[in-house]
């Protein structure tokens, strides 16, 4: 059971609003909840505009969330009041960007990018340890030492969202947000930079929040997968169930859009179209968890659909609702 | 033109760009036809001369680029012989183009109505007040929701996929012979994706277009194409139908494409990423391009490029892999997969006799 697992993260009753009070006012995250085990991948999907990259912002204090609770490893990191606090918490939590174009500074060398959180942090006793701590890491995503003192622009796009790797690992952070990491990059080149995070995970411990709209890829990264749309989490579960077995509405016309690389599949494609209206129907709606670590957002009366549904995907036999 | 039933017929195009660093031969001799009513699906990474290859169908490509030689017969004229003013004519009117982005493809001071009738006007000398009219007739035609409505509104109005219908409105406006969509869904979500790829077949039909599909996403060629043609490194490398090069594919750069993606079935372990990155075409390799990071490589593709060999009628593939004296190589598992079910398919011919079975 997920439950005996260590949270690294837990969010509670996260929003994100811009604008507040105006007449513009947006509400990008809307109430969001969810828990992150050590050492699991959690995938955020949904479609532009749905708050999932909000979400993450707001996590590592990008933005200040409007309201709602963060805790990390236990301590309750919502509101950093100080500098010093800001700094501790940046050290364990990192983010890697989904543009490796417009998120390394071209004129710097791959040497200061990478070495940037080591020198803030003071996490290098000389020069000499300094370089050799960039050529570790260098060597680490798969570049090589003689890298180091190029510039961005003379690197392809799966090289340079390395070297946003090797930054993101430079203050041995314990849990990395990567945000549509791999979303600009070629098919065969995303196949490279997915296996190293896998690989890193493994050898290093990390906990990811995969944000991406890619389904099929974060599938394949994730142990679990929450699923957004409009600001809101609609369904939160095991990754292949997710895929295999939504139970939302939404997340069955999300997945029945992805396009699948098999011409016999796609002849026999049928969409599901999704009627987001019915969201808007004034019922108080929360989590409820229709099978076993597998949430739904439901009102009341529509608990008893999720869980037909659940029963009848083999997902649940008998279980008592929380 | 060599066949009654090609649209366009491209022979030998080879185009290089002149840049500081010297001239990037970003299309190394390509060849391909666009049959009547089809779809035809370029695929192949950034830099693989997709895009170049079809911005010379329409006479757009950029001041620094030279085409070295090869035709591009349309209507048996050739289009590269022609002028700007000539190929004016032609563009918007015979043959059309949809780009990525939406936003940028749309010009965000004009009213989308009068963006429509614009080729109208130009290409069929229609009065502005018929031009609209057909072009209120075209916004119901790509599912603009109330368009009587919206017809006087501007780009920034509408969401992404809207826009993306918007421009289809436009490219189609004329009923062109041939439409070239040059990854049409990849700025939008999955959900708006799908509704804009039926769009495309349904309008298909109805008008009779033939499409040049370019995109990377290799689900998306599975549901559009009739026919697909992979390019790597400026040269198509292998093409034949969709259920060919799917399900029976025979050069090690398409088995690489097929295999980096995770399908519903793949668990756990690590995905099979092609290694390396593609050459750089300043100074492209001798023989076939794809050997550096291809673990089927032999000697002679290093020395030699190989020539196309015939799988089938429609199914072409350049790889000495497919040479009679060549060893017998057993693809990726998840090939040898897709070429069992294959194998099994209902097909006019029978299945032939390069295909490595286990």
């Amino acid at each position: 059971m997920p439950d005996e697992r260590k949270k690294i993260l837990e969010v509670h009753h996260l929003k994100q609003y811009f604008n507040v009070g105006k007449k513009d006012e947006v509400r990008a995250v809307d109430d969001v909840s969810f828990d992150i085990y050590e050492g699991e991948t959690f995938g955020l999907v949904g479609e532009s505009g749905s708050g999932k990259t909000t979400a993450g912002r707001s996590i590592i204090h990008l933005y200040e969330p409007t309201d709602g609770q963060i805790i990390f490893n236990g301590k309750d990191v919502s509101k950093l009041h100080t500098k010093a606090e800001m700094h501790e918490f940046r050290r364990e939590i990192q983010m890697i960007f989904q543009d490796p174009y417009a998120s390394l500074n071209p004129r710097m060398k791959v040497k200061d990018i990478v070495a940037e959180g080591i020198d803030i942090h003071g996490l290098a006793k000389d020069d000499a340890d300094r370089t050799k701590q960039v050529e570790d890491l260098l060597e680490t995503v798969g570049l090589n030492k003689d890298h180091s003192s190029r510039y961005p622009h003379e690197f392809s796009g799966g090289q340079r969202q390395r070297i946003g790797i090797a930054r993101a690992l430079a203050v041995e952070p314990k849990f990395i947000i990567a945000d549509e990491p791999i979303s600009a990059l070629d098919v065969s080149i995303q196949a490279q930079v997915v296996n190293l995070m896998k690989e890193l995970q493994e050898k290093q411990g990390l906990t990811y929040l995969f944000i991406a709209h890619d389904l099929s890829m974060v599938k394949y990264i994730s142990d679990r997968i929450g699923v957004m749309h409009y600001g809101k989490i609609l369904e939160i579960g095991p990754a292949d169930e997710v895929y295999t077995h939504p139970l939302h509405a939404y997340t069955k016309s999300l997945i029945s859009a992805v396009p699948v690389p098999d011409p016999e599949f796609e002849r026999n494609r049928k969409q599901v179209t999704y009627d987001a209206s019915r969201e808007h129907d004034d019922k108080q709606r929360r989590m409820v968890e229709i099978a076993p670590g597998h949430f739904v957002r439901a009102s009341e009366d529509e608990v008893e659909m999720y869980t037909k549904r659940a029963q009848e995907a083999g997902l649940v036999t008998d279980f008592p609702h929380s | 033109m060599e066949n009654p039933e090609n649209v366009i017929e491209v022979r030998n195009l080879q185009i290089d760009f002149h840049t500081y660093a010297g001239e990037v031969k970003a299309i190394r001799d390509v060849s391909f036809d666009l049959r009547k009513g089809e779809t035809l699906a370029i695929v192949g990474e950034s830099g693989s001369g997709k895009s170049v290859t079809t911005r010379s169908l329409m006479g757009l490509l950029a001041p620094n680029a030279v085409i070295k030689g090869g035709s591009i017969m349309f209507h048996d004229e050739d289009i590269i012989k022609k002028s700007e003013k000539d190929m004016q004519h032609i563009r918007g009117k015979d043959i059309a183009m949809i780009f990525q982005d939406p936003m940028t493809s749309l010009d965000p001071t004009m009213r989308i109505g009068l963006q429509i009738a614009e080729p109208l006007m130009k290409h069929k000398g229609l009065k502005k007040k018929e031009a609209v009219a057909q072009a209120l007739e075209m916004l119901k035609l790509v599912g603009i929701t109330n368009p009587e409505g919206r017809i006087n509104d501007y780009p920034y109005q509408f969401s992404g996929g809207m826009r993306q219908r918007i421009v289809i409105a436009i490219a189609l406006v004329c009923y062109p012979e041939v439409l070239i969509a040059d990854e049409p869904t990849t700025a939008l979500d999955v959900t708006i994706q799908a509704q804009i790829l039926d769009l495309m077949k349904d309008l298909q039909n109805r008008i009779d277009t033939s499409i040049i599909f370019i995109t990377h996403d290799l689900g998306v060629v599975a549901g559009m194409a009739d026919r697909v043609a992979v390019m790597y490194a400026g040269k198509i490398v292998e093409y034949g139908t969709v259920d060919e090069i799917f399900f029976n594919p025979q050069h090690p750069y398409t088995w690489g494409l097929l295999n980096s993606m995770p399908t519903l079935d793949t668990e756990g372990g690590s995905l099979s990423a092609i290694p390396g990155t593609p050459p750089d075409l300043l100074d492209p390799p001798v023989g076939d391009a794809f050997a550096a990071r291809s673990d089927y490589a032999m000697k002679i593709d290093t020395e030699q490029e190989p020539p196309f060999f015939k799988v089938s009628d429609t199914h072409y593939a350049a790889t000495w892999l497919l040479h009679p004296d060549a060893p017998k190589v057993t693809p990726p598992a998840e090939i040898v997969r897709r070429q069992k079910k294959f194998a099994a398919m209902e097909k006019p011919e029978p299945p032939i006799k390069h295909v490595t079975k286990e």
